[in-house]
């Protein structure tokens, strides 16, 4: 099997002839192209942000700043920061550990196992939040014993973390799953021959060669996990200054038509948002030659 | 190391990988286990470095049972068909990487380590290459040898009987290319449908080629 070409004279080429690469298109076709994908994001990405921002500025900077001065306000942003902070690295535990599990090992009730870790995806929020609120509302036994030992689950943190792991619980997980199966068992089985320990070969093999997508689901997980409003609307009781949630506390203030303060916090978890895709292009940016070498991310 | 194999067989499921096959190979020797894909060779292989397990039979290292010793007590050293190197981590890291997984005891000083990987960097003639990661190599720099120009691979050959020749250990390859065993090893172990065909020097399989299988690979 031969590849050839037939090639001509550089000086032959005919007037108007530009070189070009075999995949590029015409230059109306890339416009088209691009024209077309910028109008889209921003009509659907971009002004709704903007809109969002100037809406908390209508009255001015002081009273943005102002409206989260409030100790509802405060109270909110410290139990959402909170629960990420405990929601987000759990799901990165669990979701390392399910997808090295599928991706390494051959066992029995994989496929099941796949399709439970996709199960939060498909169930409505809603739904998962009343399914927390069944299994330890006070009515249920588990609840009552929890209730009796001095923890309430419902209507508190402990709650608002578990229907926020439920809802987020896929993101990790999605991420790792399909490079850890391509990246397949051999650097392990190297390591391993080379004398490292399963713990050193985890450390030194399996964690590095998913960080990029790591970051990448830790990323969206926080996101969604300080976003998630319908499983933790079921869950929180919406007592304010105690287990109100930033969107909670957004969609509460909207009703009571205190935009300012309804779109001031809008704005923040949208910076907060913003902030962690930032992160994410910095680490990019500073570690673009191990991640070009890696041919990942 | 005098490698012992006795009656060692392995199945995945209902597939038989491995019928029950015996061998014993002499300390030091160079042995190549040839046979087209499907043969139970690279079982064979993964089963004597320890990544796999045998469903029945032994393996016995220096007449001492080493069947279910795990893979890092084997200390055997192990060379992947695909290269499996460390894409995360520079060529000299890669080398490195056995010196620095053992336990502190026994572990080099740094120092040490860059001395003895640089030494193998020359003595495999691409000194340059240390801080390349796997993924700027070319594909010849890669491997030990594969899909490379045939002067090439009679260079990295020789290379390796040299490397064979001077540790004094004892190398068990793969191959499914009979002019690399009968060039290299010093005793060959024909393999087909998970079961030996014929063991022996490679002038007694290419003369007296035990089976109809052997004479038709071997003439191939």
């Amino acid at each position: 099997m031969a590849d050839f070409a037939a090639s001509t004279p550089a000086g032959a080429a005919p007037a108007g002839y530009r070189f070009r690469t075999a995949t590029t298109e015409p230059t109306w076709v890339r416009w088209t192209l691009i024209g077309s994908v910028v109008a889209v994001l921003s009509v659907l990405l971009f002004a709704p942000l903007v809109a969002v921002f100037a809406e908390a500025l209508t009255r001015g900077f002081a009273a943005a700043v102002g409206s989260l001065a409030n100790r509802d306000a405060q109270a909110a942003i410290r139990l959402t920061l909170m629960v990420a902070a405990i929601a987000v690295p759990l799901n990165a535990v669990f979701g390392i550990a399910a997808a090295w599990a599928i991706a390494k090992f051959d066992f029995r009730g994989k496929a099941f196992l796949i399709t439970l870790i996709d199960l939060p995806f498909s169930v409505s929020p809603v739904v998962a939040g009343l399914c927390i609120v069944l299994l330890f509302g006070a009515n249920s036994a588990l609840g009552a014993w929890l209730m009796a030992n001095g923890l309430q689950v419902v209507f508190a943190a402990p709650g608002i973390v578990l229907a926020t792991m439920f809802v987020t619980f896929p993101f990790v997980a999605r991420e790792l799953i399909p490079i850890m199966q391509e990246q397949g068992r051999a650097e392990e089985e190297a390591a391993l021959t080379l004398g490292a320990s399963g713990l050193r070969t985890f450390l030194t093999v399996t964690l590095p060669n998913i960080r990029w997508a790591l970051l990448y689901g830790l990323l969206l997980c926080n996101a969604r996990a300080m976003g998630e409003f319908g499983a933790v609307a079921v869950v929180s009781g919406k007592i304010r200054g105690q287990t109100n949630t930033m969107p909670l506390m957004i969609e509460m203030l909207y009703n009571e038509y205190l935009s300012v303060a309804a779109f001031t916090m809008a704005t923040l978890l949208a910076l907060l948002g913003l902030v962690t895709l930032m992160l994410k292009s910095a680490l990019e940016w500073r570690f673009s030659d191990q991640l070009a070498a890696s041919h990942r991310h | 190391m005098h490698i012992e194999i006795e009656e060692l067989a392995k199945e995945f499921g209902p597939t038989t990988a491995l019928h029950p096959v015996s061998l014993s190979i002499p300390s030091g020797a160079l042995v190549s286990l040839l046979g087209p894909s499907g043969s139970g060779k690279t079982t064979l292989l993964r089963i004597l470095g320890g990544l796999e397990f045998p469903t029945s039979g032994r393996v016995l290292f220096d007449g001492e049972d080493a069947t279910g010793l795990s893979v890092q007590e084997r200390r055997a050293g192990f060379v992947f068909q695909h290269y499996a190197l460390f894409r995360h981590m520079t060529v000299f890291e890669n080398i490195a990487y056995g010196l620095r997984a053992r336990p502190r005891r026994t572990r080099p000083t740094s120092a040490e380590i860059g001395r003895r990987v640089n030494k193998l960097l020359s003595m495999i003639q691409l000194p340059d290459i240390g801080r390349r990661y796997p993924t700027q190599l070319s594909g010849g720099q890669r491997q030990p040898f594969g899909a490379l120009d045939a002067r090439v691979r009679k260079e990295l050959r020789g290379g390796l009987r040299e490397i064979h020749d001077a540790t004094g250990l004892t190398t068990v390859f793969v191959t499914h290319d009979q002019d690399e065993a009968m060039e290299l090893a010093d005793m060959v172990v024909v393999m087909s449908m998970g079961r030996i065909e014929q063991i022996g020097t490679p002038q007694d399989i290419r003369a007296r080629p035990a089976t109809r299988f052997v004479r038709e690979f071997v003439a191939a």
